[in-house]
């Protein structure tokens, strides 16, 4: 897995020209560095190398030098002259080395293309008008570019099973498999469940789970997403839409910490799936299955759609009046969460200093599974320390707000997301305080409290996260929220200036950015647009010393940072 | 600036002055074509012949064999410039249609907004399935906009039943059964 080279630059002639590129790199991606694209199948860049499809062949040639003496052979020019080879070599598995000639589009190799793309079309049904795949497919645009454009099979075409269920979430269709073996590659590699195989010979091979095995395990989907062709299907996708209607968006995976980068595709404001986006410092091109689904419940019945106020629907203007009318009674109590962006737990903190209000939060942990799973299940647990909405970390529950309710120290409560019936609080302490509710969907609190303040899922509005790594990443809205709805940011920044002098309008996120970089610490000096679409490294400090929940997984070693951390400075 | 020229008028003679030979060829004209074979067409008791290849109400089609032919592959909706077209695929449920269970997919609902089409005929070209066709019908009124939008029935209705020449899915599906034999 040396594809990505190291940083050591040597030169390489590429089609002619002398280009720079890492050592050790393949030839791929050194030819992809300089705008040349090389087609592949099997090849993908974050699993070992297969060199199964030869979709890839190229020239390569070497400075030639003598046998026996090792001087470099000149021609009459006196130029060293190249030792071509006298096939085509697979470029995935050529790493360039100094000097090293390539062709990638010479007459031989466009030839070389040619002749594979029509191997594999031989027995590959005609089937993309009912093929989820076409429009992404590789198949389909390295036939158009490198293909012949008409068939010289007149045989009779394999016929393979079309709809193997091979797990619950994954769907064969075996014709259109061109045996890359990516799949298997994954499951072995990065899922480390091992249930795909070939059985069979030539033609006749066939992709299948080992006997009484399935591909159940959470990473299934990814098979799907690097799949070339249309061979392995999400199950849930489906028939349901043309991928060239969809709209792609870039958003985090809010199911851990590790804030997989994600694209939402949707179309005329319905997600229709969710799929990983590359970044090699977060999660390489994977995600989980279940961070796939998390659009749904944004779609039940039980949503919040509308503000509020002693049960009456009301603007959200009038909620932030009521809400900041409370507020202004005193005796405050804040339950912050670790699934609001770091911008709205900005807002939160500034709400908490204007009304002496302590912040509380819970923590939402669960098991974790070593590779894009922690276990610590919120997006943003970090991005509230970094604020300093929280100082240390979160508690299970909220014994310690239970007593103050009791005790008559606190008479309202500002709740964002969490369900305080379930964390320690009965509902008669409930019915003791005033409360205002901030989140998205109903539940025992909501019910009881005096403002409720419907809150937006995080394909409906625009922040960021700070990952388990401290890292800054933001996501963008990918279709509108229920009608009616603004985003929590507008609504809290609005109860804030209500409580202090400033106007009541919403402001963008971009000025919330421009207060955030106004503070002191990590954020000093940021602004919305300086963050970039593959996130910010943050330097995590002291916090770096907190017991943080999460184990060892796919881009996070604690043992490693902890020992970085003993080493004197 | 263009300088203005002025042009003298012939006079006329005296036989335009009369206007008797301008009368007399009018009427010749007149009289000829009321002896002639009238080509109006008193629509709409009568109506025109249709010629073949008009392009006139998208419809969906079936083949001889009553076999649905769309697969909702959804490439007439992304052609169609005035986005008059609105598919909701679906899959064939293996169990209800075993036999056309190997077409696996068809549309759910098809839908094509007449107020919008504007008879380009691209649906047509751009069909993998030869499964939509501008056929023979001109002449489409509603009392509401509802009305105007063909649903699949409609569709279906006014398609009606085409030639094939390639019965592609019943080639696979004989392919399917005989087929390469399983070694
Ligand atoms: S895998 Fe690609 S080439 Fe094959 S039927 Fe599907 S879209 Fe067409
Ligand atoms: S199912 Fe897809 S990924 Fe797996 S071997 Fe076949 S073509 Fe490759
Ligand atoms: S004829 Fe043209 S405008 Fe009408 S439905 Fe077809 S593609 Fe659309
Ligand atoms: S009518 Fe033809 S182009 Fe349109 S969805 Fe059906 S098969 Fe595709
Ligand atoms: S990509 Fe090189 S052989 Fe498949």
């Amino acid at each position: 897995m040396s594809a990505n080279g190291t940083s050591e630059m040597i030169t390489i002639n590429l089609d002619g020209r002398e280009v720079e590129v890492p050592k050790g790199m393949n030839a791929i991606e050194a030819a992809k560095l300089h705008g040349k694209e090389i087609p592949h199948y099997c090849y993908h860049p974050k699993l070992s190398i297969a060199g199964n499809c030869r979709m890839c062949l190229i020239e390569m040639g070497m400075p030639m030098r003598d046998r026996g003496t090792g001087e470099p052979v000149l021609d009459e020019q006196g130029v060293q002259k190249i030792g071509w080879g006298p096939k085509p070599v697979i470029g995935c598995a050529t790493d360039v080395s100094p000097g090293m000639h390539l062709r990638t589009d010479s007459e031989s190799v466009k030839e070389a293309r040619n002749g594979v793309t029509e191997f594999l079309l031989i027995n590959h049904p005609l089937d993309c008008p009912i093929c989820d795949q076409a429009g992404e497919c590789r198949l389909q645009e390295f036939s158009a570019d490198h293909g012949r454009g008409y068939s010289r099979f007149i045989e009779d075409k394999n016929v393979k099973p079309k709809r193997t269920v091979l797990g619950p979430r994954v769907t064969l269709d075996d014709e259109r498999c061109i045996l890359c073996s990516r799949c298997v590659r994954f499951s072995q590699e990065v899922a480390k469940d091992d249930v795909l195989g070939f059985v069979d010979r030539g033609t006749y091979s066939t992709l299948t789970c080992y006997p009484g095995k399935e591909l159940a395990n959470n990473y299934s989907l990814n098979t799907v997403d690097i799949c070339p062709v249309g061979a392995l299907t999400s199950t849930d996708f489906r028939f349901k839409m043309r991928v060239w209607f969809l709209k792609r968006t870039n958003s985090i995976c809010t199911e851990s910490s590790v804030g997989a980068n994600t694209t939402v595709w949707s179309r005329e404001g319905k997600i229709y799936r969710i799929t990983p986006r590359r970044n090699d410092a977060v999660n390489d091109t994977w995600m989980t299955d279940s961070g796939r689904d998390l659009f749904k419940p944004f779609e039940s019945d039980d949503r919040l759609t509308h503000y509020t106020v002693d049960g009456v629907h009301q603007s959200p203007e009038i909620a932030a009046k009521a809400a900041a009318e409370l507020l202004r009674a005193g005796s405050v109590a804040v339950v912050g969460s670790a699934h609001s962006t770091v911008e709205e737990q900005f807002i939160l903190e500034e709400i908490a200093k204007k009304t002496g209000a302590s912040v509380s939060m819970v923590k939402h942990e669960g098991e974790g599974d070593g590779i894009l799973l922690s276990e610590d299940r919120s997006p943003n647990l970090r991005g509230a320390l970094l604020n300093g909405l929280i100082s240390e970390l979160p508690k299970g529950d909220l014994t310690l707000l239970a007593a103050q309710v009791d005790s008559g120290a606190v008479k309202t409560l500002l709740v964002v997301n969490e369900d305080l019936t379930q964390l320690g609080l009965t509902e008669a302490q409930l019915g003791q305080v005033k409360i205002i509710y901030l989140g998205a969907f109903a539940n025992a609190v909501s019910q009881v409290a005096q403002v409720v303040l419907p809150s937006l899922s995080v394909f409906e509005k625009s922040g960021s996260f700070v990952n388990q790594n401290f890292r800054l990443q933001k996501f963008a809205a990918a279709v509108p929220g229920p009608r009616g709805l603004i985003a929590e940011l507008g609504v809290l920044a609005m109860v804030e200036a209500l409580l202090g002098e400033g106007n009541s309008q919403a402001p963008t996120i971009a000025q919330v950015w421009e207060r955030i970089g106004q503070t002191e610490g990590v954020f000093a000096g940021l602004a919305w647009q300086k963050i970039p679409e593959e996130g910010l490294k943050l330097e995590a400090g002291s916090l770096a010393k907190l017991n943080f929940v999460e184990s060892k997984n796919l881009k996070l070693d604690p043992a490693a940072l902890e020992a970085a951390q003993a080493l004197p400075a | 600036m263009a300088t203005t020229k002025v042009i003298e008028r012939k006079p006329l003679t005296f036989a335009e002055k009369t206007f008797l030979p301008q009368i007399a060829t009018g009427l010749k004209t007149t009289f000829g074509n009321m002896l002639k074979k009238p080509i109006t067409l008193q629509y709409p008791e009568e109506r025109p012949v249709i010629p073949d290849n008009y392009r006139g109400v998208p419809t969906l089609v079936k083949d001889p064999n009553g076999r649905e032919k769309c697969v909702s592959c959804q490439l007439c909706e992304f052609v169609c410039p005035p986005k008059a077209i609105r598919i909701t695929p679906g899959e064939i449920n293996a169990e209800a249609e075993p036999d056309r269970a190997h077409v696996e997919k068809a549309p759910q609902e098809f839908e094509i907004n007449m107020l919008r089409c504007i008879y380009c005929g691209f649906c047509q070209e751009v069909c993998p399935e030869e499964a939509i066709y501008l056929q023979d019908v001109f002449s489409l009124s509603g009392y509401s906009r509802e009305e105007m939008i063909n649903k699949k029935d409609k569709l279906y209705e006014l398609g009606g039943t085409l030639p094939d020449e390639h019965f592609k899915w019943d080639k696979k599906k004989a392919a399917e059964l005989s087929g390469n034999p399983e070694h």
